[in-house]
């Protein structure tokens, strides 16, 4: 390649740093994919091959320069070439979240214009078919499985791998023009284009250059000395920026080997089989896992049990403590290597986390039991706090100072400054382009200097500078009285007990807290079954009195636990309910990243929010509910209220009703 | 009402149905007294998804055991391929190309759902059982491609998260996939459905009826099915034969049965004025 840069060294784009990868170490494994049972696996030197023929493929297909191609589907090697192949030709690829409804494609795609669509198999090939009348721009399609869609008019479809052969068979004719196209790629062009989830609004196109994605991964591969030799496995969404950064930024970086499940029901299994080194999850994956394991450990043997119990009471008071290299006897030393044998050992390799060196976990935050059990188990967990508009790092925290309440110290390059509402800005090479086709959002979010509103209230902790979170900026809010409102924090203090999924709290501008509260159907089904309480749904079990006496002794645990700090105080929660059906993203009610849409659920629910607040002790309620495939039902409730004891503070003027 | 060319035809949605592939000629089943089919004659095409309707007892299990060999007609003559068969054997009918899933789940609970897709694999299989324990050289290599086919069609039936786990566990609607897995891993010519989605929900009734037009729109599988849901058994077949109380009473297109008199009367019920 012609051009260079100071900091990276000639590597100025993703097919260049491909290159690279494939004359450096070509032989080297660059990706897995399980498929007939079996690991398949492409080198570097393969990866190349591949992705030349397809952006030839693309070229003879007529993409332009700056055409943006659509890519959805599940994590498949092919997809993330595409990736690859449609910024080797000068286009812009646009991943999008394959279980989104249709409207939400539409939109997207005809926000975009893409010309080109690539996708997984002939489920998205109908879903584009469908909504296709209202795409003005969209021209060709272009399919991995062919199952199914030998019957299709191919006039504008085309499979994946002839589009590869007829670009492979024209080389010598469009050789050069890839050549020219892949030569004018620099770090100011555009590496990819990614539409966020919108937890308000319609979804914003974020615009990242090459700049961003080789420097954030090249920064944030140094911070953890990620090298060539690590594993990663790849399943969670491709339109999620951490996956790409992950999967392709850090991979291509590093040239260390992607890992594609064989399904997302395979996901644990295959898991375990590739033991990755480098390891990413939303803490939601942590929990669900650890509830499985505690559930089973429910039935295991007694000998089992009690092995389990002694070693893991063990672990929690020493093991966070080795793996931070502080001083730790040496006995308990000793103590820890035996659980390591019997217990951690066996139960990391289940797990799938036997060789894991680092694992992240952001997104919301994580219940710092969740958090101390993994890190007891000597699994190097840690946050990261980050967006889509900062190529994903804002804060990571460093080994040996891992904490489940902080998100840690400003990531390399990355400068960080507190508003006066509390709000938290940052500024870095990571800074996204642009919004597409969206300055006012654009002028809203990022200052003319580069700072860029988060949309998190938090601060910096005095003495160890880690940043921590308390809620969404806009959510946090005033009581009647004054105090200080953050739904957030108390939620997440909720949904850390296994039993509560979802909680929804309300109180700003009003008097008292109130809460909606969503139960885990894996985990109460299951106490349920212990105890003998038959249930036919989950809206049975939610309304059964044992669980509401459950769930109230958990909001009556966190309102002693928030009743400690008298800066919130205020938020204990009065009055809850547990709502008759599962917040739903197919509803509107979350988005894709199960995030709560808080303006959705008050709207929704209005009803009950008013009975929470006038006294009455049971609601009926009648609820529209849209299930997978579009069609929509109703069901009705009968819901129970319940009080929950508040503890008085010296400011409660509660005390005085 | 069969007023098709030998040539085959072009079903509405653009597919090439063949010649004749099996032929019943004036079938007569007896159980002693009882006659459980009478003069029965139909044909089976190449390519075609040919369903077999009626009501509870009118001989449609029958029939399909009389296709897959396990009854033997007193009367008639059966078929298969230009030549008429001879006595046979279960197994010997199977190494024809044609396999069968059950009305009553049929597998072995205690495997795992990979080992029950093996054993469809059967009839491929030309190492001798020592071979096979010994497992070395060839019977090694047969097991490799067999467990080819097999993860194929694991893969196409979308079961690969269940592939380790024994039958005895799963729920119902994945029994009767796997089962579908069993019966494909014989790369049949001849597909036979005994009612493949009874007791499913309509969502896995989908699945099912997508499944099986994939299998035929693939493979190029012949499918022969006894279905009760009367939309299924319209939306899926090209052909349809209704039988009622062992005789044949309707034989045509979905359309043609849908509007046949004898098939309104017997089947979808008499209107009383």
């Amino acid at each position: 390649m012609a051009q260079s840069s100071q900091a990276t060294g000639g590597l100025v784009s993703i097919p260049a740093l491909l290159q690279r990868n494939a004359q450096g170490f070509g032989d080297k494994p660059a990706y897995r994919e399980k498929e007939y049972g079996i690991w398949q696996s492409w080198t570097w030197k393969d990866v190349q091959r591949e992705v030349d023929s397809l952006a030839l493929g693309l070229i003879n297909l007529g993409v332009n320069e700056g055409d943006f191609i659509a890519i959805i589907g599940g994590n498949r090697p092919h997809l993330y070439w595409s990736m690859v192949a449609a910024q080797s030709v000068g286009a812009v690829p646009v991943p999008l979240y394959q279980d989104s409804a249709a409207e939400e494609m539409a939109y997207v795609l005809d926000h975009c214009g893409a010309r080109f669509v690539i996708v997984e198999d002939q489920e998205q090939v109908d879903k584009v078919i469908e909504i296709q009348d209202r795409l003005h721009q969209f021209q060709h399609m272009i399919y991995l499985d062919p199952r199914g869609l030998r019957k299709y008019d191919h006039s504008h479809l085309h499979e994946f791998r002839h589009v590869q052969q007829q670009g492979h068979a024209a080389r010598d004719e469009f050789l050069p023009e890839l050549e020219r196209r892949r030569a004018k790629l620099d770090m100011t062009s555009t590496c990819v284009m990614l539409y966020t989830s919108g937890t308000t609004g319609k979804p914003k196109g974020v615009v990242l250059s090459n700049r961003n994605i080789i420097e954030s991964a090249q920064n944030s591969s140094d911070f953890d000395s990620l090298g060539a030799g690590e594993e990663i496995l790849a399943y969670l969404p491709m339109a999620w920026v951490g996956d790409f950064i992950f999967s392709v930024g850090q991979a291509y970086w590093t040239g260390f080997c992607v890992n594609c499940p064989e399904s997302p029901e395979t996901m644990m299994t295959d898991l375990r089989e590739i033991g990755p080194t480098y390891y990413f999850a939303p803490p939601r994956v942590f929990e669900t896992q650890l509830t499985n394991v505690m559930i089973r450990m429910e039935d295991a043997s007694r000998m089992k049990k009690w092995l389990f119990d002694f070693f893991m009471a063990h672990a929690r008071r020493v093991g966070p403590d080795i793996l931070d290299g502080k001083p730790v006897g040496s006995f308990d030393r000793l103590k820890y290597k035996l659980g390591e044998l019997f217990v951690y050992g066996p139960l990391k390799n289940t797990l799938g986390f036997s060789r894991v060196r680092i694992g992240y976990t952001a997104g919301e935050a994580i219940g710092p039991e969740i958090f101390d059990f993994y890190r007891s188990l000597g699994i190097n967990l840690k946050q990261l706090y980050g967006q889509t508009e900062a190529t994903v790092f804002i804060t990571m925290q460093p080994d040996g100072e891992v904490r489940s309440d902080t998100v840690g110290v400003p990531a390399p390059g990355v400068e960080l400054k507190i508003g006066d509402n509390g709000e938290v800005y940052y500024r870095s090479p990571g800074v996204f382009e642009y919004y597409y086709k969206n300055p006012e959002s654009t002028a809203d979010t990022k200052d003319a200097d580069g700072w860029v509103a988060t949309g998190d209230a938090g601060f910096i902790e005095e003495g160890s500078g880690h940043l921590r979170i308390i809620d969404r900026a806009k959510d946090v809010g005033k009581m009647a009285d004054g105090r200080l409102f953050a739904p957030k924090y108390v939620e997440n203090k909720l949904k850390f007990y296994p039993n509560i999924l979802e909680a929804v709290v309300y109180g700003n501008g009003r008097e008292r807290c109130m809460a909606f509260v969503n139960i885990d159907l894996s985990a109460v089904g299951n106490w349920a079954e212990r105890n003998n309480i038959s249930y036919s749904s989950y809206q049975e079990l939610a309304g059964h009195p044992r669980v509401l006496d459950a769930v109230q002794a958990h909001v009556e645990e966190v309102n002693r636990s928030i009743a400690e700090d008298p800066m919130l105080s205020g938020c204990q929660i009065h009055r809850f309910l547990i709502l008759h059906k599962e917040l739903d993203a197919d509803d509107g009610e979350m988005t894709r990243t199960r995030k709560v849409r808080r303006r959705i659920v008050e709207e929704k629910y209005n009803d009950l929010i008013t009975a929470l607040y006038d006294g009455s002790e049971r609601v009926s309620t009648r609820t529209e509910v849209t299930y997978e495939d579009g069609r929509k039902g109703y069901i009705s409730a009968t819901l129970e209220i319940r009080d929950a004891a508040v503890q008085s503070g010296s400011t409660q003027k509660m005390a005085a009703e | 009402m069969n007023d098709m060319s030998t040539e085959g035809y072009v079903t509405p949605d653009g597919r090439k149905i063949g010649g004749v592939m099996m032929e019943m000629k004036n079938i007569t089943l007896r159980f002693g007294g009882v006659k459980a089919i009478t003069d029965i004659s139909f044909d089976i095409r190449e390519g075609e998804i040919r369903a077999i309707i009626g009501p509870n007892g009118a001989g449609k299990s029958s029939m399909l055991n009389v296709i897959s060999g396990f009854y033997v007609p007193q009367e008639g003559e059966v078929w298969f391929r230009g030549t008429k068969r001879p006595q046979m054997k279960p197994y010997q009918v199977a190494q024809q190309g044609i396999a069968r899933t059950f009305q009553n789940i049929a597998l072995f609970e205690g495997m795992s759902v990979l080992d029950n897709v093996m054993t469809g694999r059967l009839t491929h299989m030309k190492t001798g059982m020592i071979a096979q324990a010994i497992w070395k050289g060839k019977a090694e290599q047969e097991e490799v491609e067999n467990r080819e086919v097999v993860e194929k069609i694991i893969d196409f039936l979308e079961i690969q998260a269940i592939r380790k786990t024994p039958v005895a566990r799963l729920p119902y609607g994945l029994k009767k996939r796997v089962e579908l897995a069993r019966a494909l891993a014989a790369e049949p010519k001849l597909l036979l459905l005994d009612e493949p989605m009874a007791g499913m929900n309509v969502e896995e009734k989908e699945d099912m009826s997508r499944f099986i037009l994939d299998v035929n729109d693939e493979f190029g599988t012949t499918i022969a099915l006894i279905e009760h849901d009367m939309g299924v058994v319209m939306d899926l077949s090209d052909r349809v034969v209704v039988m009622d109380y062992g005789k044949k009473i309707g034989d045509g297109t979905p359309d043609e049965v849908r509007n046949n008199q004898a098939v309104i009367d017997a089947y979808l019920g008499v209107a009383h004025d």
